[in-house]
C-alpha cells in the first residue's frame, strides 16, 4: 500500500527525532509534567485567601461576622488589623486581598433594627480574584442578617435552584485538563513540524534530500506523519490519564475522538509546514511557531471565554483550529457529545486543514524549485 | 593578565565586541519579531482578546408558566445588561444548545410560579454549562441577581415591606487602586513580565545555543577574551533589548489601553532592571546546558515562559493552587516582579514592596549566572 521510498523517510525522519535521548526526553516528559502542574494549579476559582478585619465596634455582631469568616472554607487565614494605616498596609503590601472594617456602633445598629453596615476594602490590582471575594463576603453577610433575631422570613420560598449540567460541583480540573489536551497537542506537533524544514536547510542537509530519488509529496508526508505520530501519542497518554489518575469522567465517544484529533494534527501541521518552509533557520521557525501557537492558545476559549471577545477577535477564533478541537474534547469528556455534535466541530477543523495543507505544500514546491 | 593588555586595552577590547554583537543583533531579522511584534501581539491579546470580566452571556429560556409574572420577569431577563437570551423553547430544546455551546446556561420559570409569586414566594431553576466552571458560577449568581432585583421591584410596586430593603447587615464594597474593575488592567501590566521573559530568557537561550551549535563558542574560548568579558558582550545587548521593549510596551499600555501609571518611571527602571537580570541568567544557564537549539527552545519554554504565563499569579491566583504547587511557585522568578508590576502600574510606589521582591530577584540573577559559568567551564574544558 505505502511505497517503500515513503516507509523508508517516514522511518528516517522518527530517527531524526528520536535518536537523541535529550529530545526524546523533551518530547515526552514536558507533557506530562504540563498535565500535573498546569492541569491543577490554572484554577480561576479563589480558594485560601487571607482577610484582613478592622473591629473599631467590638460588639457582638460584628463578632458573629468575623466567626463565620474564620468558618468559611474559602478563607484560610483572618488577619486582626489595629488601625487605619494597618489595614492599608495590609492591603498594600498584598498580605491580604480584602478587608471587613467594622466602625463604633456598627452592633448597636444591628440590635436596635437600625441595621448595621460595614465595609468592605479590596485590592483593586487583582480584580478578578477581588470580585469573586466579594461575592463571598455579601454571602456571609446575607448568612449573618438571616441569623440576627428579628428578621422576617419570607412567607414562602423565593430565590433559585441551581444546577450545574456536565460538571456537577464546579470542578476546574474537569475543564483544564481536557482542554490541555488541544493545547498541549498544539505546542508539541506544530514546534516539530516548524522545525523539521528548517533545520535541515539550517544544517545543509536539504540539498541531499532534494537530490535523492524522493518526490516531492513524499519528502513532506515523510516530515509530516512522525510529528503528527508523537502528538497523538501524547492526546492518546492524556486520554487514559485523565480519567485514571484524575477521576474525570469521559462520558463520550473515544473513536470520535480520534476522528477529530486526526484531523485537528493535519491542520496543525499544515501550519506547523507552512511556517518551516518560510523559515530560513531554526530560530526563524521556533519564532514563528511561537507566533502562531501563543495567540491560538490564548484566543481558543482555553484562557478565557471566546463571548468575551470583542467581535473582531472572535472571527480569529472561529479560523483557530484549537477552538473546535477544543470543544470537541471538553464534549466528549464532560458532556457525553453526541457524535453529530463532534462532526460539527469537525467540518470547519477539516476545511482548515485542507487550506493550511495545500498552502504549505505548494509553497513547498515554489521553494523547491 | 601581567604582561597582558592593559586595562585601558581590556575596555576598548569590552566596547568592541558589544559593538559587535550590538550589530549581529540589530542585522537578525527574529530579533526584531520577538523585540517588537511579538510583544506587541501579545499585548494586544492581554489587552483585548483575555477578557476575565464578565460579558454577556448568552442564555435559553424556558417559561412553563402563563401568569403575569412569568412574562413580567421573562422581560426582564431579556433587558437584563447581563444576558443575552438567544434561545426560547422546552428545556429539552435548549439542553442540546446548552451541548453545542452556543447557549451557556438554561433559566426555568417553573409551572405554578404565578400562583407562589402571589403567595409571596416564587422559585426559578438555572441549569448552568458546568464544563466551563468559571462561565457557570457567573450564570447562576447573575440569574440569581435579576430574579431578585425583579422581586423587590414587584414588592415596592404592590406596596408590600420588600425583604430586601434593609437587611440588618449591609456591606459596602470599595475597590481599590482599580475601581472599574477592568481586568486589562492587571493583564497589561503583567505581560510585560512575559515580555522581558521572551527577551531574557527564550531569546538568549536560543542564540546562545546556536553559537555552541555551530562551534563558534570554542572558538570565542580560544581568544584572549575572558569568562567575564564574554558574559558582559552575550548580556549587555539584551538586557538593553529588554529594556527597550519594556519602554515600547509601557508607552502602549498607557497611550493605547488607557492603564494608569501612578508609580514613577525609575522605579519601573528598577523593577524591570532587576527583573532581567535572573531572566537572562536563566538563558545563559539553558543555552550552556543543552547547547542544541531545540532542546534550550523546549526547556525555555517549559521552564520560564510557561510558568511565568501560567504559575506566577499573573493569570491564576497562587493562593487556590494545590500546595506542592504553591511551593513550587517560590522557585520561579516571575512570581516576584508581577506584584511590583501591578503595583507601579496601578497602586504608586511603595518601596517597602518592591525592595524585598527586587533582592530576592537579583539573589535568582547570581544562582543562575553562576551555575552559567560552572557549567560553560566545564563544557569549554
Amino acid at each position: 500500500m505505502i511505497g517503500v521510498r515513503l516507509r523508508a523517510i517516514i522511518v528516517k525522519e522518527l530517527w531524526a527525532i528520536l535518536r537523541d535521548p535529550r529530545t526524546r526526553i523533551t518530547l515526552l516528559a514536558p507533557p506530562i509534567m504540563q498535565l500535573l502542574v498546569f492541569g491543577l494549579a490554572t484554577t480561576l476559582e479563589v480558594k485560601n485567601i487571607a482577610l484582613g478585619v478592622l473591629d473599631r465596634d467590638g460588639g457582638p455582631w460584628s463578632q458573629e461576622v468575623i466567626e463565620r469568616v474564620q468558618g468559611s472554607p474559602n478563607v484560610a487565614r483572618v488577619v486582626s488589623l489595629a488601625s487605619e494605616d494597618d489595614l492599608r498596609t495590609a492591603i498594600g503590601r498584598q498580605r491580604v486581598i480584602a478587608a471587613l472594617r467594622f466602625d463604633p456602633g456598627f452592633s448597636a445598629d444591628v440590635a436596635s433594627g437600625r441595621g448595621g453596615r460595614m465595609s468592605a476594602v479590596f485590592d483593586g490590582r487583582r480584580s478578578n480574584t477581588a470580585q469573586i471575594v466579594a461575592g463571598y463576603i455579601d454571602r456571609i453577610a446575607a448568612e449573618a442578617s438571616a441569623s440576627v433575631a428579628h428578621a422576617k422570613a419570607p412567607l414562602a420560598p423565593r430565590g433559585s435552584i441551581t444546577i450545574n449540567w456536565f460538571n456537577p460541583n464546579l470542578d476546574y480540573p474537569w475543564f483544564t485538563m481536557p482542554s490541555l489536551i488541544a493545547v498541549i497537542a498544539a505546542i508539541t506537533t506544530m514546534s516539530m513540524v516548524a522545525q523539521s524544514v528548517a533545520r535541515e536547510r539550517e544544517l545543509g542537509t536539504f540539498d541531499q534530500l532534494m537530490v535523492s530519488p524522493l518526490r516531492v509529496h513524499e519528502i513532506l508526508i515523510g516530515k509530516m506523519v512522525p510529528p503528527m505520530m508523537v502528538g497523538a501519542v501524547v492526546a492518546t497518554i492524556y486520554l487514559i490519564v485523565i480519567p485514571l489518575l484524575f477521576g474525570v469522567p469521559l462520558t463520550g465517544s473515544v473513536p470520535m475522538f480520534y476522528v477529530a484529533l486526526v484531523i485537528y494534527l493535519f491542520a496543525l501541521t499544515g501550519i506547523g509546514m507552512f511556517v518551516s518552509v518560510l523559515a530560513a533557520t531554526q530560530q526563524q521557525a521556533f519564532l514563528g511557531m511561537f507566533l502562531v501557537a501563543v495567540p491560538a492558545i490564548l484566543l481558543s476559549g482555553y484562557a478565557s471565554p471566546v463571548d468575551n471577545m470583542p467581535g473582531w477577535l472572535r472571527v480569529v477564533a472561529h479560523i483557530n483550529p484549537t477552538t473546535y478541537f477544543l470543544a470537541v474534547a471538553d464534549g466528549v469528556f464532560l458532556k457525553a457529545m453526541p457524535p453529530r455534535d463532534v462532526l460539527d466541530n469537525c467540518w470547519p477543523l477539516a476545511l482548515i486543514a485542507i487550506v493550511t495543507l495545500s498552502a504549505s505544500s505548494s509553497l513547498f514546491r515554489s521553494r523547491m524549485e | 593578565m601581567s604582561g597582558g593588555p592593559s586595562s585601558f586595552g581590556q575596555g576598548r577590547r569590552l566596547i568592541a565586541l558589544l559593538v559587535k554583537e550590538a550589530r549581529q543583533i540589530l542585522r537578525d531579522p527574529s530579533t526584531g519579531l520577538i523585540a517588537f511584534v511579538l510583544p506587541l501581539i501579545l499585548l494586544f491579546l492581554f489587552g483585548f482578546g483575555v477578557n476575565l470580566d464578565t460579558a454577556r452571556t448568552g442564555i435559553g429560556l424556558a417559561v412553563r408558566d402563563d401568569s403575569q409574572a412569568a412574562s413580567s420577569l421573562a422581560r426582564d431577563f431579556a433587558a437584563s445588561r447581563w444576558f443575552d437570551v438567544r434561545e426560547t423553547g422546552p428545556v429539552s430544546s435548549l439542553g442540546s444548545e446548552l451541548m453545542r455551546g452556543r447557549i451557556r446556561g438554561i433559566v426555568v420559570i417553573p409551572d405554578g410560579f404565578g400562583r407562589d409569586v402571589a403567595a409571596g414566594g416564587g422559585t426559578i431553576q438555572i441549569i448552568a454549562d458546568g464544563s466551563l466552571p468559571n462561565t457557570a458560577g457567573f450564570v447562576a449568581a447573575y440569574a440569581e441577581g435579576v430574579r431578585a432585583s425583579w422581586a423587590a421591584q414587584r414588592d415596592l410596586d404592590q406596596g408590600r415591606p420588600s425583604s430586601f430593603a434593609a437587611p440588618p447587615i449591609s456591606v459596602t464594597q470599595r475597590h481599590w487602586f482599580n475601581p472599574e474593575l477592568a481586568s486589562r488592567f492587571f493583564l497589561v501590566p503583567g505581560s510585560i513580565a512575559v515580555v522581558m521573559t521572551m527577551i531574557g530568557t527564550l531569546l538568549t537561550a536560543l542564540v546562545v545555543a546556536r553559537e555552541w551549535e555551530r562551534g563558534t563558542m570554542e572558538g570565542i574560548m580560544a581568544t584572549p577574551v575572558g569568562m567575564g568579558e564574554f558574559i558582559a558582550t552575550k548580556v549587555v545587548p539584551y538586557f538593553g533589548l529588554g529594556l527597550c521593549s519594556m519602554a515600547l510596551c509601557t508607552l502602549l499600555a498607557v497611550a493605547l489601553f488607557r492603564v494608569p501609571f501612578r508609580g514613577s518611571p525609575l522605579a519601573l527602571l528598577a523593577i524591570s532592571a532587576t527583573f532581567l537580570v535572573p531572566a537572562l541568567g536563566q538563558g545563559l544557564l539553558i543555552s550552556a546546558a543543552t547547547k542544541n537549539q531545540f532542546v534550550a527552545s523546549q526547556i525555555a519554554l517549559l521552564t520560564a515562559f510557561l510558568p511565568t504565563l501560567l504559575l506566577s499569579g499573573f493569570l491564576f491566583e497562587i493562593a487556590s493552587m494545590p500546595r506542592a504547587i504553591r511551593a513550587l511557585t517560590y522557585a520561579i522568578p516571575s512570581r516576584y516582579v508581577i506584584p511590583q508590576l501591578q503595583t507601579v502600574f496601578l497602586a504608586g510606589d511603595d518601596w517597602g514592596l518592591y525592595l524585598p521582591n527586587m533582592a530576592i530577584l537579583l539573589g535568582f540573577g547570581a544562582l543562575f549566572f553562576g551555575i552559567a559559568v560552572a557549567v560553560t567551564h566545564r563544557r569549554v574544558a
